[in-house]
């Protein structure tokens, strides 16, 4: 087949993924898995690869790799091998990485992404997934014209997550990554922070004349700091390639460094110039066999994955497509609005709340449904008042945050501070008066016909309540006795 | 001439007695006369102290010695002074493996074994000379320069761990613990005349040991007989968690298996170790023990161990593969060596990395390198190092097969006895065959070791190897002990003469 557009052409993606684990201690040693301490801080002789030293398995590591395996729906080498990995790079203390060669904890995986253009979902398979060991942090420091090495984050666990070619577009690879990072999100295995480094992704993509069965020659992206970029970089990456193929040029197949600033990709390093990696069976950790039961208790643990949430939330409590998506975002926030629905029935109710009023204020505060004290009982009362006419929406609003801190009801704060909304007859007809005294002018407005004046009279009387009144019930009386009488 | 009548020769002989006798007896009597109070522990130092200084110029079997030796803590359980091989760390200490590489580096931790060792009172003599990184069978792969052999100052110790066994041997140490990967403690055992244990693979935690090949490595004692052997034994083996590969089996108390009777024992000469290229000197002196074995009740059979042919090439694959890896740390970056081309004004990391190596390894670390390096990579991986795992089964298999007929086997050490420095240099080939018996055990895993059966006319010591099934050290130390009784070839001293009393 011939090409002679750049529509001639598909695109075939697949993604690494890498994502740290949040485990207390390193995968092979002892020292603290932490970020942001002073450099060399968290080392000690074996993450240092100091002569002599040895590695021992950090067994939490390996539960959460399994726990990622199945979440990825992979299936799981009960045959626990590792790896070395033969390189030099000044990050490398070893001059190796400890990883996962010929069994991959997890392999044959699948995650689902959106179709682009209709309802349908769309099978990424998952190559493997496998558990190795981070390497160092280099610092170039250009005033001394010299690089510093940090090894905290040496030995930090980290899963490799590996796709299969499936992806077809830039905005597929940018689905996946976002499906990909809630599901681990749910698993409370890693912080999943592309900022601080704790998820990370490289690119290969090449093109081929649609239709065409065998993968073009592919080049390898790396240096992307965020979704955004990742996408940014493939249709970069996209164009050039097309660009080459079309002006009769082949692409060679190499690594090429994403450039945010410059938002194009250079080349590193050709395929000439690639490692050699020597993989051979690491003699320090000996291969065992995982208890079949062991990843059957690990299964127990599995939260219920974001996408079945989706489905649930709107088959169940008929929520809509829109706001179940919004509160998946956080399962804490979903389980959250299901014990809310256990209590209050009004579910699009209690959507609005929550992907209005709550969000907000949690967006403003930067804080989570779980750095809060808010219960389902305290958030759906405040809603059922609202609703009843007790209090009044902006009083609600002063409320919530209340209830963030506090063990208090949402009745104890509306009587502390005052707040019930005023609905009594004689109450609000005393301060009505006191109002009308006060603006005699646009009481004769209104009597001389201009009854849009009323709307600032209300404004008036709810000041002089200080929010408490009753805005439907001052109205009511205004009219009564301004334009009725 | 020095003396000038008999009366003052005998005085000098019955001084330098008392003086060296300390030096020369085992860990073992100087232990119980410490308990009987006959002697004091600072004396012991002492002595060992001056015998080192009367030695170790012609000897050089340390490459450090600790200055603070005499004034050790004395006061543990057993301050019993021990030379250590210079791969395993000892917290604040220089620790080279006799490699330019690591010259400088100063050990942060201590390895398991000197913990345990620490925690009986031992003092540390200083540090052995060995082969580079454990590379060799002599002890002339070294930075520091070859060590002597102390039955023949022109001769080769073995290797690698040479400087320990020259150590036990000329008296400048009671023990020393070594590390054998291929034969490196029984070798230089067996060519200094002392004895030479390789443990089980995982009796003894490797944590501290600067690794050669990690998954044939093990720590071992270099000793004057059959029971300090086992004493030492008792006080290194065990399970560490630092040490994936150490074995969670229980440790036997070893000295309680030197019962002096093998009557129950079958003992297999396997076939194929008795070979055209064996010193017929060595081959009379392996018969000879065989006969004082049986003379004590042992019975012995003829056994095979087909895959034995293939064990030098597998194990020369396997030990390199993982060496390449193993040193790959060695780059310049972090401690010891750093190389910066002088050319270049701005030097490209990869430089650095090759200057320092080019700089810091010897001729047979570059090779051994090489040839791992080979065996591993792409293309060439399922021809050499997947095969070599496979015959690696194999020769577990016939010694598995081979305990179904005899409960230990008995093979010389060494094809031959020390060689003259200098000799196999350029050969390395014929270096390699010197572990030609020694291998297979590592290969396989189970323990070994070699202990002294004799003397060639030229005066240089014949080793005699006894294997066992994994973690069997017991029955080996029972037959060992058992033919030491029968003979007193361990009690022969060379004829160092200390410099000090030639004046």
């Amino acid at each position: 087949m011939s090409v002679h557009t750049p529509q001639d052409f598909e695109t075939v993606i697949g993604l690494e993924v890498h994502l740290q684990f949040s485990t207390r201690t390193k995968i092979f040693c002892g020292c603290e898995n932490a970020f942001g301490r002073d450099p060399n801080t968290c080392t000690c002789p074996v993450c240092q690869g100091l002569p002599g030293s040895l590695p021992v398995l950090n067994k939490t590591a390996l539960d959460y790799a399994v726990k990622t395996a199945l979440a990825l729906n992979c299936r799981v080498n009960t045959y626990i091998k590792f790896d070395r990995k033969n390189y030099f790079y000044p990050d490398l203390p070893k001059g190796y990485q400890i990883s996962q060669y010929d069994f991959p904890i997890g392999y044959d995986g699948q995650i689902q992404i959106p179709q682009e253009n209709n309802d349908t979902e769309k099978v990424i398979r998952i190559h493997r997934a496998h558990l190795e060991e981070d390497a160092g942090k280099l610092i170039h420091d250009s005033d001394h014209r010299c690089s510093l090495v940090d090894y905290n984050r040496t030995g930090t666990p980290l899963m490799e997550i590996v796709t299969e070619p499936d992806l077809r577009s830039p905005q597929e690879a940018y689905d996946y990554l976002t499906r990909l990072k809630l599901a681990l999100e749910y698993l409370e295995v890693s912080d999943c922070d592309m900022e601080k480094g704790s998820l990370r992704c490289d690119a290969n993509i090449s093109i081929r004349p649609r239709g065409e069965k065998t993968l073009g020659t592919k080049a390898e992206l790396k240096n992307m700091n965020s979704f955004k970029a990742v996408k940014a970089a493939l249709e970069f990456e996209r164009q050039r390639q097309i660009t080459v193929i079309l002006s009769g040029g082949t692409i060679i197949q190499e690594t090429r460094l994403w450039d945010e600033n410059r938002q194009a990709t250079q080349s590193m390093r050709t395929k000439e110039a690639a490692h050699d990696y020597r993989y051979f069976p690491d003699p320090d950790l000996v291969p065992f066999t995982l208890d079949e039961n062991h990843i059957e208790r690990i299964r127990q643990t599995l939260p219920e994955n974001p996408e079945s949430k989706f489905q649930r939330l709107q088959s169940d409590y008929g929520v809509s497509a829109y706001d179940a998506r919004i509160i998946i975002q956080d399962q804490y926030l979903a389980n959250f609005f299901e014990q809310c629905a256990s209590v209050f029935t009004e579910t699009k109710k209690i959507c609005n709340w929550i992907n209005g009023e709550l969000l907000k204020e949690f967006n403003t505060r930067k804080i989570s449904i779980r750095q809060t004290a808010l219960s389902p009982k305290n958030f759906t009362d405040l809603i059922r008042l609202v609703e009843e006419g007790a209090i009044s929406n902006l009083a609600a609003k002063e409320i919530l945050p209340l209830l963030f801190e506090t063990n208090q009801t949402t009745a104890q704060i509306i009587d502390d501070k005052g707040l019930a909304q005023v609905s009594d007859d004689g109450e609000l007809e005393q301060l009505i008066t006191e109002v009308l005294e006060k603006n005699p002018a646009v009481v004769e407005q209104i009597q001389n016909g201009d009854h849009k004046a009323v709307g600032f009279l209300i404004g008036e009387t709810m000041k002089a309540s200080r929010g408490k009144a009753n805005p439907k019930k001052v109205g009511t009386i205004l009219q009564r006795r301004l334009i009725h009488e | 001439m020095p003396f000038k009548n008999l009366t003052a020769l005998s005085r000098f002989r019955k001084l330098s007695i008392n003086m060296t006798n300390f030096s020369r007896q085992t860990a073992s009597d100087i232990l119980s006369r410490l308990t009987d109070g006959s002697i004091t522990a600072a004396s012991v130092t002492a002595s060992l102290s001056q015998t080192i200084r009367d030695r170790d110029s012609a000897v050089k079997a340390y490459v450090r010695l600790n200055p603070d030796l005499e004034k050790s803590d004395i006061s543990g359980e057993i301050p019993i002074p021990i030379a250590i091989k210079d791969n395993i760390c000892i917290r604040g200490h220089e620790i080279t493996c006799a490699s330019k590489i690591l010259k400088g580096f100063i050990s942060s931790y201590d390895a398991t074994v000197i913990r345990k060792l620490k925690e009986k009172g031992l003092p540390i003599i200083g540090q052995a000379n060995m082969d580079e990184f454990a590379f060799g069978s002599s002890t002339e792969n070294s930075c520091y320069g070859p060590t002597h052999n102390p039955w023949k100052l022109t001769h080769v110790p073995g290797g690698s761990s040479g400087g320990s066994a020259a150590a036990v041997a000329a008296d400048e140490a009671f023990w020393a613990l070594g590390s054998d990967t291929g034969g490196s403690i029984r070798q230089p055992a067996a060519f200094c005349g002392v004895v030479g244990l390789k443990p089980t693979y995982g009796r003894v935690s490797r944590y501290g040991l600067i690794a050669f090949a990690s998954s044939l490595d093990q720590i071992g004692p270099l000793t004057k007989d059959v029971r300090d052997s086992a004493l030492l034994l008792n006080l290194i083996a065990g399970y560490d968690p630092r040490d994936s590969t150490s074995a969670d089996v229980p440790v036997p108390d070893y000295t309680q298996a030197l019962t002096n009777d093998v009557h129950d024992l079958t003992i297999g000469i396997p076939n194929e170790y008795f070979i055209d290229g064996m010193d017929p000197e060595v081959k009379e002196a392996i018969r000879a023990a065989i006969d004082v074995l049986k003379s004590r009740g042992a019975r012995f059979q003829e056994i095979s161990l087909p895959h034995t042919p293939y064990a030098v090439s597998t194990y020369y694959i396997i030990a390199t593969a993982e060496a390449c890896s193993n040193l790959a740390r060695y780059d310049g970056v972090r401690y010891g060596l750093r190389e910066i081309p002088a050319t270049a004004r701005r030097a490209a990391i990869v430089d650095m990395f090759e200057e320092t190596r080019d700089a810091g390894f010897g001729a047979e670390t570059k090779r051994r390198v090489m040839l791992g390096t080979y065996a591993l990579s792409s293309g060439y991986y399922d021809a050499y190092y997947l095969c070599g795992q496979k015959v690696r089964t194999l020769i577990k298999q016939d010694f598995d097969n081979a305990w179904k007929n005899c409960d230990a086997i008995i093979t010389p050490t060494s094809p031959t006895t020390a060689f003259r420095i200098g000799e196999r240099c350029a050969d390395p080939l014929s270096m390699y065959l010197s572990d030609i018996y020694t291998i297979s055990a590592n290969l396989s895993g189970i323990p070994a070791i070699s202990i002294p059966c004799g003397f060639s006319r030229e005066g240089l010591p014949i080793g005699l190897q006894i294997m066992g099934p994994a973690f069997q050290e017991s029955l080996l130390f029972r037959i060992a002990h058992t033919y030491e009784q029968a003979v007193s070839w361990h009690k022969q001293k060379p004829e160092l003469i200390p410099s000090s009393s030639v004046d």
